[in-house]
C-alpha cells in the first residue's frame, strides 16, 4: 500500500530531453494513478479545497467519482462550475487556490486536485464526450469581446441558457493568451486549446476573427446596428512594459509578449511556418513571473543559454513553483537580486550586453514585500545578444476609449461591479484581466461566470 | 475567408488587389493599414489601405514583392482568398479629424515615393472629396515603376512626377523637387511624406531646413498590429511609440530614423534564407552561405 501521506508522482518527460523540444513537459495521470490518487481525498464534508477555487468546483464530488472510476460523471459535476477543466488542470496556480486549502496538506501533500481535473477532462477530450446544450434558444442576442478565458467562459454559460452569443477575437487565432502566450510545452495547441473551444462552438456559439473592437466595428455600432442586447467585455490586459531604460529599443530586445507570439501563435519555433524569430545564442530574459518563466524556456528550447534577471530574491518570485523547479531542471540559469541599468548596444544596432546593479532586500512595503534597493558601486556588465522583457502587462486603451460613457481607473482598467460585472454603461459588462490588470486563467474564468449571471439578470427581467 | 476580387501588376515587382472585406471597408480612413495572413502557415504582413468601397465592401491594397511572403503572394490570383484580413488598424490621418475650412487654407504638399504612392493615395482622394486640392509629388526609380498615375493626377491639383533616371517627368530625387517648388514661390504648411524611411528621412531633414512641418508614415517590423507586442515601436521625441497603435503617421522632425533603420533589418538573414527557400525551392541545398543547405 502506497504511503497516504504522499501524492502520486506524476509522469513528466526527461528535463535533459525536453529542454530541445516543444512537446508536453508533464504526461499526466493515467486511469489507474488517478484512481489511486483520488482515493487519498478524505470526501469532507466542509470542503475547504471548494473554498479555494475561484470557480467553486465541487471537489470532493468529482473527485469521488474518480475515485470509482466514473470519469463521465467526474467532467459533469467539473462542467456544472468550469468550461475549461483540461486548461485550468494545467495552468492554474493550485498550490495558493484549491490544493493549498486541502487538509491532506496538514501533514503530507495535498491532494493533486488539478492534476485529477486535467485527467478528467483529457480523458472527456479524448472520448468527444459533449457538453450539454440548451434545448432552444431564447432569442436574446449577446456579444463577447475577446476569446480568451473570461469570454470563452461567459459565452459558454450564456448559450447553455439559451442565448444568441457571438464572441469577437482581434487575432486570427481564438482563444487569448491560452494560444499566444502559454508556450505549447505547457500548454498543446492542438490537442487541449482547440479541442476545448470546440466543445464551446458545440454549444452554439459563434466566433468572428479578425475584429479589432475600437477599428472593425465598435461596442455602440454592435449594440445599435447588429442589434446586441448586452456585451460583455473579456478584451484582457495585453499591452507590454518596458523600463525606459537605455538600448531599449536595440535589435534583439524584445517584449515577453512579442517572443511568445511569434513562438506560439506564429509557430516561429517550426520552420514549415513564415514567421522569424531570432533564437539568439545567451539570453536575459528580465523579470520573474509566469510569463518570463515561459519566455526562458522557449529561447532555451531555441538552443540558447538562458538567464532570469530578477531584482528580488527566490522567495519573491511571483512565478509558480512548479514551473520555476522546471526552468532550474531545465538549464535556466537564475541571476537574484539583479536589475538592468543599461542595455549596451553595438555599432549595428544590436543588443552586445548588458550593466546590471546587484540589489538587496530592505524595508518591506505597502505590499508587505521587502523592497529591493540598489547595492551602491556594485554596477557590472553581462554579454548578451538578447534581452526579453517580461514587467507584466496592461489593458490596451483601445475598448474604452472608442466606446462612450465606459469607465475606467487610473490604471486603464475598465471598472466593473465584482458580482456580477456591470460596468458604467448601460448592458455592458466586462471582466478578467481587462478589469483586474494581469491575473491567472482561472480568476477571468470566474469573471467570465459572474458576467454572464449578470447578462442573465439582465435580459431575462 | 477574405476573397480576392482583383489582381493586376502595376509596375515590375509591384502589384495591386481588390479583396473583399466588409468590416474593413465600412470603418476605414486614410491612413490607416490593414495586416494580411496569407494561409495557415504564413506570417502576419502590414499593408497600408490604397482604397476602399464602403458600398462594395471592398479594400483595395498595393504591395511590393520584397521577400518571401510577399513573393508567394504576388502569384495569387483573383478567386484565391487571404485566410486573414484584419483592419482597418492604426491611426487616421490628422486632417479626417480638422475642421474643413482651416484645411481649405492650408496648402498642403504630399510626397511619395515608389509603392508609397498606394498609401498616399486615399489621403489624397479624401481630401479632393471635401474641396481641398493639395500639390503631390511621386518618385521613383524609373519612368516604368512609376504607379498609380492616371488615379493619382484625378484627385491632385497639381501632380509632380519624378524618375531617378530622368526618363519621365523632373529628373532627380524627390527632395530636389520639394526644393526646386519651394524656390519658385511655394509656400507649404504642412507636408506628408511616405515611402522608404531613407527617402522619408532625407524628406525630413531638407524639411526642417525649409521650416516645412512634415508627417511621416512609418512601416516598422509589426507582428499583431494592435499594441500588444511592441514589434513597431519607434523613438519619437525620445519616446518610444508602438507605431501600430499611436500611429502609424509621426511628426518626421522628431523620428529617430537611424534607430527605425537598424530596426528594419533585424531580421535580414533570417529574410534571404526564406527568399531562397522560395525561389529555388527543393533545388535550394545551401549555397545562400547563411542555412548550410535546406536540412
Amino acid at each position: 500500500m502506497a504511503d497516504v501521506l504522499k501524492r502520486i508522482p506524476v509522469r513528466e518527460q526527461d528535463a535533459k530531453e525536453r529542454a530541445t523540444n516543444f512537446e508536453e513537459v508533464c504526461y499526466g495521470y493515467n486511469k489507474e494513478e488517478a484512481m489511486e490518487e483520488a482515493a487519498r481525498c478524505l470526501n469532507c464534508k466542509n470542503a475547504k479545497c471548494i473554498e479555494g477555487c475561484p470557480v467553486s468546483i465541487n471537489i470532493p464530488g468529482f473527485i469521488s467519482q474518480v475515485k470509482e472510476g466514473n470519469i463521465e460523471e467526474a467532467y459533469k459535476v467539473i462542467g456544472e462550475s468550469s468550461a475549461l477543466p483540461a486548461i485550468c488542470g494545467r495552468v492554474c496556480p493550485q498550490e495558493s487556490q484549491c490544493e493549498c486549502k486541502c487538509i491532506r496538506g496538514i501533514k503530507g501533500d495535498p491532494v493533486s486536485i488539478g492534476k485529477l481535473e486535467r485527467f478528467v477532462a483529457d480523458y472527456a477530450l479524448e472520448n468527444d464526450i459533449k457538453p450539454v446544450k440548451a434545448e432552444k434558444t431564447n432569442g436574446h442576442k449577446v456579444a463577447v469581446i475577446g476569446s480568451g478565458p473570461s469570454g470563452l467562459t461567459c459565452a459558454g454559460d450564456l448559450a447553455k441558457l439559451g442565448y444568441e452569443v457571438t464572441v469577437f477575437e482581434a487575432l486570427h487565432e481564438l482563444g487569448g493568451v491560452l494560444v499566444y502566450g502559454i508556450p505549447e510545452f505547457r500548454l498543446p495547441k492542438h490537442k487541449v486549446v482547440k479541442k476545448e473551444i470546440e466543445k464551446v462552438k458545440e454549444l452554439g456559439v459563434k466566433f468572428e476573427t479578425n475584429v479589432v473592437i475600437g477599428k472593425s466595428t465598435t461596442i455602440d455600432q454592435l449594440m445599435e446596428e447588429e442589434d446586441f442586447e448586452a456585451v460583455f467585455i473579456g478584451s484582457g490586459a495585453g499591452l507590454p512594459m518596458f523600463m525606459g531604460i537605455p538600448g531599449e529599443t536595440a535589435n534583439g530586445v524584445f517584449s515577453a509578449n512579442e517572443y511568445l507570439t511569434r513562438s506560439n501563435l506564429m509557430k516561429a519555433f517550426d520552420d514549415s511556418y513564415d514567421t522569424p524569430i531570432v533564437a539568439g545564442k545567451k539570453v536575459a530574459v528580465v523579470g520573474g513571473g509566469n510569463v518570463a518563466m515561459d519566455a526562458a524556456r522557449t529561447a532555451l528550447r531555441l538552443g540558447a543559454e538562458v538567464h532570469i534577471v530578477y531584482r528580488r530574491s527566490e522567495a519573491e518570485l511571483p512565478a509558480r513553483v512548479e514551473e520555476v523547479h522546471h526552468a532550474k531542471e531545465e538549464g535556466v540559469i537564475f541571476d537574484l537580486l539583479t536589475n538592468p541599468k543599461e542595455i549596451l548596444v553595438d555599432d549595428n544596432g544590436w543588443v552586445k550586453g548588458m550593466k546590471v546593479i546587484k540589489m538587496e532586500l530592505g524595508e518591506p512595503d505597502a505590499s508587505g514585500r521587502r523592497r529591493p534597493v540598489e547595492v551602491p558601486g556594485s554596477e557590472y556588465e553581462i554579454e548578451l545578444d538578447t534581452v526579453i522583457m517580461s514587467l507584466g502587462t496592461s489593458p490596451n486603451p483601445l475598448i474604452a476609449s472608442t466606446t462612450k460613457g465606459l469607465e475606467t481607473n487610473r490604471r486603464k482598467c475598465i471598472v466593473a461591479e465584482e458580482e456580477n460585472g456591470q460596468t458604467s454603461k448601460a448592458a455592458v459588462f466586462a471582466g478578467g484581466d481587462a478589469v483586474t490588470g494581469a491575473a491567472t486563467v482561472i480568476l477571468a474564468m470566474g469573471a467570465g461566470k459572474a458576467g454572464a449571471k449578470g447578462i442573465h439578470e439582465l435580459l431575462s427581467k | 475567408m477574405y476573397k480576392i476580387l482583383k489582381a493586376e501588376k502595376l509596375a515590375d515587382k509591384i502589384y495591386l488587389m481588390d479583396v473583399e472585406a466588409p468590416r474593413v471597408a465600412k470603418h476605414c480612413e486614410p491612413g490607416q493599414f490593414v495586416i494580411v495572413k496569407m494561409d495557415e502557415k504564413g506570417e502576419r504582413i502590414p499593408l497600408t489601405i490604397c482604397d476602399y468601397d464602403r458600398e462594395a465592401g471592398t479594400i483595395t491594397i498595393v504591395f511590393q514583392e520584397i521577400g518571401a511572403s510577399t513573393m508567394k503572394m504576388s502569384k495569387m490570383i483573383a478567386g484565391d482568398y487571404f485566410r486573414d484580413f484584419i483592419g482597418p488598424l492604426g491611426r487616421p490621418s490628422d486632417f479626417v479629424e480638422e475642421d474643413l475650412e482651416t484645411l481649405k487654407n492650408k496648402k498642403m504638399l504630399f510626397v511619395a515615393g515608389g509603392v508609397g504612392a498606394a498609401p498616399v493615395y486615399p489621403q489624397v482622394k479624401w481630401l479632393k472629396e471635401h474641396g481641398v486640392e493639395v500639390d503631390v509629388i511621386v518618385g521613383s526609380k524609373t519612368k516604368d515603376m512609376l504607379i498609380l498615375e492616371k488615379k493619382m493626377n484625378e484627385v491632385a491639383g497639381n501632380y509632380y512626377p519624378c524618375t531617378d533616371d530622368g526618363t519621365y517627368g523632373h529628373a532627380g530625387m524627390v527632395t530636389t523637387k520639394i526644393e526646386k517648388l519651394v524656390e519658385e514661390g511655394n509656400k507649404y504648411d504642412v507636408c506628408i511624406a511616405i515611402g522608404p524611411m531613407i527617402m522619408m528621412k532625407f524628406t525630413c531633414l531638407l524639411t526642417k531646413k525649409l521650416e516645412i512641418p512634415t508627417i511621416v508614415s512609418m512601416n516598422p517590423i509589426m507582428v499583431d498590429g494592435t499594441g500588444m507586442c511592441g514589434a513597431c515601436r519607434v523613438i519619437v521625441g525620445g519616446e518610444v511609440k508602438f507605431a501600430c497603435v499611436d500611429g502609424p503617421e509621426f511628426d518626421g522632425h522628431l523620428v529617430d530614423f537611424d534607430n527605425a533603420m537598424k530596426r528594419q533589418q533585424m531580421y535580414r538573414t533570417e529574410e534571404g534564407r526564406a527568399i531562397l527557400k522560395v525561389q529555388e525551392g527543393d533545388t535550394h541545398h545551401g549555397g545562400c552561405g547563411n542555412c548550410g543547405g535546406d536540412n
